[in-house]
């Protein structure tokens, strides 16, 4: 493959590439990467195997794509040019499909998305759909993440192009600091800010980092994202490296994702084949290298300072801060951390422009937001909304509601270091600041949804068992504290509770709050203090009844 | 400076500072549990947290730098909550054992405990415990007591380098182990003791301190250690007249804290069953030793000393003092040996060792002591550490070069043939076949003055002879140089640029200089080396010799030389002779003495008959013994002064039974010059007495009157007599200690030669040859063999090998040869092998390892079943008559057994 030597060849690569496209063609896009666990793969290979058989390949094409977002029907798949939408798709179902609706036009309907008994063939009428804005998800589950061509010819790399071409470093960072946008990764820091202290540390060398460890039990949308459209971190990475004057990066992803790894190491290597990384890219003195690193496998790798300390080769242990990452991180050199999401909101933000970015969202939020949609609700899945929906349209018109004949009582937001958002919040327009208000936090984006026979002290408890385990032990609030919460919560879901147990549970909780080094310890004790919030009458009816409670475990998608 | 507010209060802080300085500043005490100021702060334990206005939690004040304008609250409501709340956390998963505890009295967490009247905890211990780790003799660890404070990981990683601790598991299950939980001995750990040293609770302890007394029931005694020059501080915790065990103030030069395992685990010899403790006497050396009492020992030393002196002339006497004496021992030494025999026949251990580096450096420099403190070690930007294994032969000094090269950046130039462990800090290594080290110098020089790298001004108006010196090296190019060392010349160049480009160059050496036949000269090249680059006279430059033992420097310093009285006053300069004949009234010999191997040469030629030898053992030490041991045999009096039996001994008339360095008050100088005390710490055993002591006696006896109460009234007499030592008493020694030249009561002593001009006026830049080793490998005997130290043991092994902690993980020597000659020979590690030179032969266990060089094999000399000296020889270094231990030929065989 030639290098691209300047904009103008990308421009023309992506000509020549939509020239060659046949939109007459039929194609199929099947999830083959979180529905791969309910037989995808096997679906997907039936698929192929009939297309050889019968000779269709000249009208019909199966492409392998990331998440489609409704993963509660896995495995999925969608038909184009048509926009049907078929789940729980098997292989047995292959010879049916092509012979019914690929040939015939007609509807399967089993395999159809049911809502209120009503069949819905067609994307454009499931409210899952319609109630959602993609723009980072724009890609995911309608291309083939291993294929750049089909990232290019849906504007990839235009951003990054745009940036060489016309913008300076400067110029990057007020875009992006005018847009709004906000670091994804859970804290909701101004992201062009951050590129502004890195941009303007002291240092020789500067390091660009992409957060993928994402730990939260439920979460798994920088995942899908790594998966379904890696060139889009890929490219986000890109202009943040120009922005800040970074030549190398890395993309820390969890242990547990190897098909991300699998098509992040692609979507490299065919950037860099196309002279989209590496070495003078695109024609220009822009020079970008990026390595991934996988996971040390632990919760608190996500904090930045332990991050980075796993990316040394050191056990990923926290460590105070000042001095930030962005002054002394890599190797004592400046360093700029941003989350998969954030970076994959970038090259929107650079395309269609600050202004346009910044009419979506709330006030203090801008842009969407994903969320992993799990627990008690009939869609789980894969969401992406403007900031400021309300959580009673994402959990009913999204997540179709609640299944059975259960009532929503409350949905548990930003994972182990967040708290509850009961049902009185429900109509509440979802942004960073008003989550909080509330008591829990918009955290990286996991959303579990409960219903009313969920008890809400089993819920804190088995948060705060995550967060014993994965507490990397450093400082005693944490290591201890957490442990002695836990007990604590054990005792009360255990019918063994004490009354001052909830007076203690609050001590213990200030000063893990207030004296632990990392996030991890200092959010450990929220979803205790948010279910005492709302549900004290529970803990009370716990302590005074003395009954056991069975252990849950809240329910997570995929 | 910024400034900050502490409860109100002002203060200025420096912006690296952290908000716990600034407040120790203010005298404001906050309670810490896993800060050390050596050691990079973690905010692990959460006790020193404060508020700070404006900060969303709680700031760990021990990691926080301080901000301009900041507003600090160290003991608001909400911290001492915290405080308080940490502690019953710390104390839920913690044994309730203070009552059986070694650490009471002394833990911090009990203090803190205390301080802050948390008296229990409501939260029960749900950890299982586990077993105390009892597997090896000197680290006692239980884990169950580990508060996770992190220190003793640190300090293992960044002062020790020797990365043996880490963190495992997660959650409440966190602990600290080894790599695979392999025990400390198998692990890698050298126990030098350092994360002893900084656990602030009862889980890492001195083992054989253990159950032997609390904290309050020992003396502190500070003394300085008796092992190697690196002079380390010692603090002695003494209850009833025994030591329980041994820690180092971090407060104080030059090892502020740090100790290797000879400094800390290294002390029991002193009550050793095998101390002697009473004078042994016999008529002749094939008789067995019969007891005496003191009186008839001195009477008979005396007696015979007069006779011999009488009968042969003063010049039929040699004395031989010993580098592990004290200053005042070995200044009485010489005076005994010019005052009372009237002979210049006095020598010193020294002559084994470093006594190169005295003719060398004076030759060069016109002092023969090193240059710098060790402390400066630390902020040199180019290292060259040449002939010394620094990491096992001088350990706290290693401590400080890997500090220079891992946390300051300095670039390390490592000569040496073997792969010693320092070769892993290096940037360029320079494996030079052994006794090359002038042609490699010259080589070093040659480039830099190829280059233009010299430093001109300097060489102009502070040294002399530079043309010859041009002329000398101008064919030792890289590639010649390269034939003869091995050295691959681009690395010379390398080197040589390194070197030449830097302002803060300094020159760490050590016995693989000196122990050569052109010993002196590789000495006087590295002096070259230095002042052609202007690295000399300034911090963080020089030429520094490590020495070996704890007083070489002092030794020599005292007149225990030949040629010398004290601080190098000339035996044979008027002057001076006529001071000293003055103030100890008498008249004294000008004509230089013996140096060591010319006694024996002189005994076998019937010409010296009686020796006095206190506190050396040549008859093991010494190279090629066999003929050491004959010369003594030969004696007609022969009186050894010792604390145990030792080969020397054994070949005595008169054992004469001293006081060891626990039991003697003093004053040792180390490798940097730093003259500092010794205190008394335990009772000398019955039987026993102080060597000056013993030398007064003799003298008295023989009419000779040497009257002193007290060692500091021999230094008083040393400062009336040395102008270097002019403003040294015992007094001022008291603390740190001070470095000499100390030229008057008021002077503070001088870490730094040669500021402004050399002690001989100009440099002289001596233009050298290279001259081979006396001993080449041949057919015969094809290997080189070179001798050296290991890290658990010192000299011949007297006292280390009585402890029984070092003795029990390193109880034998072992022959270290190159897989391609250990192959060739069909040899393998642990293999019984004979080594055989022309001299003697010896059966040793291989260590088949590339760290010893192709073509070279190695041993050390501690062990006496091992007696390495039976193979060196022949050569000796030219000016100073040093044995040349590093190069002789031997061949190596598998035994047949
Ligand atoms: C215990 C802990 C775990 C975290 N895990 C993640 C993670 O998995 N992914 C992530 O992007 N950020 C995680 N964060 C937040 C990061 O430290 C950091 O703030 C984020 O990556 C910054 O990126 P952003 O500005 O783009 O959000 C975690 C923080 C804490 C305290
Ligand atoms: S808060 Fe928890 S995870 Fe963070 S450093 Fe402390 S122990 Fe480790
Ligand atoms: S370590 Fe300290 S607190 Fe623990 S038992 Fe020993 S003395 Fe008591
Ligand atoms: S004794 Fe020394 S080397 Fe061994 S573990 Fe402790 S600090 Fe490390
Ligand atoms: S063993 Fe001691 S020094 Fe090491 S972490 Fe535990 S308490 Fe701290
Ligand atoms: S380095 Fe030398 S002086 Fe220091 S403790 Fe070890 S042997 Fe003693
Ligand atoms: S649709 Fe397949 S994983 Fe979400
Ligand atoms: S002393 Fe500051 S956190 Fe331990």
């Amino acid at each position: 493959m030639e290098k691209l030597k300047n904009p103008d060849d990308l421009v023309k690569y992506r000509k020549s590439l939509e020239s060659k496209h046949r939109p007459d063609k039929i194609r199929i896009f099947i999830c083959t990467t979180g529905c791969r666990a309910l037989g995808a793969d096997e679906v997907c290979k039936a698929f192929k195997a009939e297309i050889e058989k019968q000779s269709l390949s000249d009208n019909l094409e199966i492409v392998d794509t990331g998440c489609q977002g409704l993963c509660a029907r896995a495995p999925v798949l969608t038909i184009e040019p048509m926009g049907i939408f078929y789940g729980r798709v098997t292989e047995t179902d292959v010879p049916e499909i092509i012979s019914r609706t690929i040939q015939k036009g007609e509807i399967i309907e089993r395999l159809c998305y049911t809502e209120a008994g009503k069949r819905t063939p067609y994307i454009r009428d499931i409210p899952f759909y319609g109630k959602q804005k993609k723009i980072v998800l724009k890609n995911c589950g309608s291309i083939d993440p291993k294929s750049i061509d089909e990232y290019i010819l849906r504007d990839g790399y235009a951003a990054i192009s745009k940036v060489l071409a016309t913008m300076t470093p400067d110029a990057v960072v007020n875009e992006v600091k005018n847009s709004g946008l906000r670091g994804r990764g859970g804290a909701g820091f101004p992201t062009g800010n951050k590129w502004e202290f890195v941009k303007k540390a002291q240092g020789d060398i500067k390091y660009l980092v992409c957060n993928g460890d994402e730990g939260d039990p439920g979460a798994f949308m920088d995942r899908a994202v790594l998966e379904g459209d890696p060139h889009s971190v890929i490219e986000g990475m890109l202009v943040g490296a120009y922005a800040i004057g970074s030549r190398k990066g890395f993309i820390y992803v969890r242990a547990e994702y190897p098909i991300a790894v699998e098509h992040l190491k692609i979507a490299i290597e065919q950037a860099k084949n196309l002279g989209l990384l590496g070495d003078n890219i695109l024609g220009t003195n822009f020079s970008f290298d990026l390595e991934i690193k996988m996971g040390a496998g632990a919760f608190v790798c996500g904090e930045e300072t332990a991050l980075i300390a796993s990316i040394e080769g050191k056990r990923g242990m926290p460590r105070p801060r000042p001095p930030f990452p962005a002054t002394s991180g890599l190797w004592g050199k400046p360093t700029n951390i941003n989350n998969v999401e954030t970076f994959a909101n970038v090259p929107v933000v650079i395309l269609k422009g600050s202004e346009w970015y910044k009419a979506i969202g709330t006030e203090t939020s801008k842009g969407t937001k994903i969320f992993a949609l799990a627990g008690n609700v009939k869609n789980t899945g894969l969401v992406e909304v403007p900031m400021g929906t309300t959580l009673r349209e994402i959990v009913f018109d999204i997540g179709g509601g609640i299944p059975g004949r259960k009532k929503f009582k409350a949905a548990q937001m930003g994972g182990p270091s967040g708290g509850c958002v009961p049902a009185q919040h429900l109509d509440l327009p979802i942004d960073y600041e008003t989550v909080k208000e509330v008591g829990a936090i918009m955290g990286s984006g996991g959303l579990i949804v409960m219903d009313d026979s969920t008890s809400m002290v089993e819920i804190a408890r088995y948060f705060m068992e995550f967060c014993q385990d994965e507490s990397c032990g450093k400082c005693v609030p944490c290591r201890i504290g957490t442990k002695r919460m836990l007990d604590t919560l054990s005792r009360i879901t255990n019918g063994e509770g004490k009354k001052e147990d909830i007076s203690l549970l609050k001590e213990l909780a200030e000063v893990t709050k207030t004296a632990s080094l990392c996030g991890l310890g200092q959010t450990a004790a929220n979803p205790v203090l948010s279910t005492i919030r709302y549900y004290l009458n529970e803990y009370e009816e716990l302590i005074n009844k003395k009954e056991a409670q069975p252990a849950a475990q809240p329910a997570t998608a995929t | 400076m910024v400034s900050l507010f502490i409860n109100g209060k002002k203060v200025e802080a420096e912006p690296s500072q952290t908000i716990l300085q600034a407040a120790q500043k203010l005298g404001i005490h906050i309670p810490t549990l896993c800060h050390d100021p050596r050691l990079t702060p973690t905010g692990a334990c959460r006790m020193c947290v404060v508020e700070a206005e404006g900060a969303r939690t709680l700031v760990a004040s021990c990691a926080t730098p301080v901000s301009e304008g900041m507003k600090i609250t160290t003991h608001s409501e909400l911290v001492m909550r915290s405080r308080r709340l940490n502690l019953e956390l710390i104390w839920s998963d913690h044994p309730n054992d203070c009552l059986t505890c070694d650490k009471t009295g002394e833990c911090q967490l009990q203090r803190l405990m205390y301080e802050y009247d948390v008296k229990t905890s409501r939260f029960t211990d749900c950890n299982p415990s586990s077993r105390p780790d009892d597997s090896n003799p000197a680290i006692y660890r239980d884990m169950n007591k580990c508060i996770l404070c992190g220190k003793c990981v640190r300090i293992c990683d960044e002062v020790q380098n020797q990365h043996i601790w880490a963190f495992s598991n997660r959650g409440m299950q966190t602990s600290i182990a080894t790599a695979f939980e392999k025990p400390l001995r198998e692990s890698g750990c050298v126990f030098c003791g350092h994360c002893v040293s900084v656990c602030p609770v009862g889980a890492l302890m001195d083992k054989p301190a253990m159950k032997k007394g609390r904290p309050w029931e020992t003396r502190k005694v500070r003394t300085v250690c008796c092992y190697c020059g690196v002079g380390c501080s010692l603090v002695l915790h003494v209850k009833q007249g025994d030591i329980l065990k041994v820690t180092a103030d971090t407060h104080s030069p030059p090892n502020y804290g740090s100790l290797c395992v000879k400094g800390r685990y290294g002390f029991e010899f002193y009550r050793s069953p095998d101390r002697l403790k009473s004078p042994l006497i016999r008529d002749h050396i094939d008789q067995p030793f019969r007891e005496a009492s003191w009186e008839e020992a001195i009477k008979l030393v005396a007696q015979k000393l007069m006779e011999i002196k009488q009968k042969y002339g003063p010049d039929a006497f040699g004395c031989l003092s010993s580098s592990r004496g004290t200053n005042e021992e070995n200044y009485l030494a010489q005076k005994f040996t010019r005052a009372v025999m009237g002979t210049n026949n006095m020598d010193n251990c020294a002559r084994v060792c470093h006594a190169p580096s005295v003719t060398g450096l004076r030759a060069a420099l016109g002092s023969g002591a090193a240059t710098n403190s060790l402390a400066d070690i630390e902020g040199a930007e180019v290292l060259i550490v040449s002939g010394s294994n620094t990491t096992e032969a001088h350990p706290v000094a290693a401590l400080k070069i890997k500090k220079a090269v891992r946390h300051n950046g300095a670039k390390l130039i490592v000569i040496d043939p073997r792969e010693i462990e320092l070769v892993q800090y290096a940037t360029v290594w320079l494996r030079l076949k052994p006794g090359t080290n002038v042609a490699l110098i010259n080589g070093l020089l040659h480039v830099i003055l190829k280059e233009g790298l010299e430093d001109k001004e300097f060489i102009r108006q502070r040294t002399e002879n530079i043309d010859m010196l041009r002329q000398v090296v101008s064919p030792y190019t890289p590639e010649k140089v390269e034939e003869i060392t091995g050295v691959p010349g681009e690395d010379i160049i390398k080197a040589a640029r390194i070197y030449a480009g830097t302002g803060k160059g300094m020159i760490v050496y050590g016995l693989g200089m000196t122990e050569h036949k052109a010993g002196s000269h590789g000495v006087m090249s590295l002096a070259n080396l230095a002042m052609i680059t202007g690295n000399i006279g300034r911090p963080n430059t020089g030429i520094n010799p490590l020495r070996g033992q704890n007083n070489v420097q002092g030794s020599c310093d005292m007149g225990a030389l030949p040629d010398v009285y004290t601080c190098y006053q000339k035996v044979d300069d008027p002057a001076a002779n006529k001071k000293f004949s003055e103030a100890w009234n008498c008249q004294l010999p000008t004509k230089p003495g013996l140096k060591e191997p010319q006694m024996y040469k002189a005994t076998l030629e019937g010409k010296l008959k009686a020796m006095y030898i206190i506190g050396y053992d040549p008859a093991a030490t010494q190279a090629n013994i066999h003929h050491v041991k004959s010369a003594m045999k030969k004696l007609d009096f022969l009186v050894v002064q010792e604390i145990f039996m030792t080969e020397t001994a054994r070949l005595a008339h008169v054992v004469l039974p001293a006081g060891c360095f626990f039991e003697k008050d003093g004053t040792f100088t180390n490798a940097e010059r730093r003259v500092r005390l010794l205190n008394q710490a335990i009772q000398l055993p019955k039987g026993t007495k102080h060597d000056w002591e013993i030398m007064c006696l003799i003298a008295n006896a023989m009419g000779y009157p040497m009257h002193y109460n007290h060692p500091k009234e021999i230094m008083e007499e040393v400062a009336s007599l040395t102008p270097e030592f002019a403003g040294i008493s015992f007094k001022r020694l008291e603390g740190d200690g001070l470095v000499w030249p100390v030229w008057d009561t008021n002077h503070p002593g001088t870490p730094i030669l040669h500021k402004d001009t050399f002690t001989r006026g100009k440099g002289k830049l001596n233009d050298l040859l290279y001259t081979p080793s006396e001993e080449l490998p041949d057919s015969s005997y094809p290997l080189y063999l070179t001798t050296g130290r290991r890290l658990y043991h010192y000299n011949n092994g007297s006292m280390s090998l009585r402890n029984p902690e070092i003795h029990s993980i390193s109880s034998e020597e072992f022959v270290e040869i190159h897989p391609d000659d250990a192959g060739a020979l069909d040899i393998k590690t642990d293999d019984r092998v004979r080594v055989t030179s022309r001299r003697g032969s010896l059966e040793v266990k291989a260590l088949v390892t590339t760290r010893s060089r192709p073509g070279s094999v190695f041993l050390s000399f501690h062990f006496p079943e091992t007696p390495t000296n039976v193979l060196t020889g022949p050569g000796e270094d030219m000016l100073a008559l040093t044995p040349e231990y590093k190069v002789c030929a031997v061949k190596v065989e598998l035994c047949a057994c």
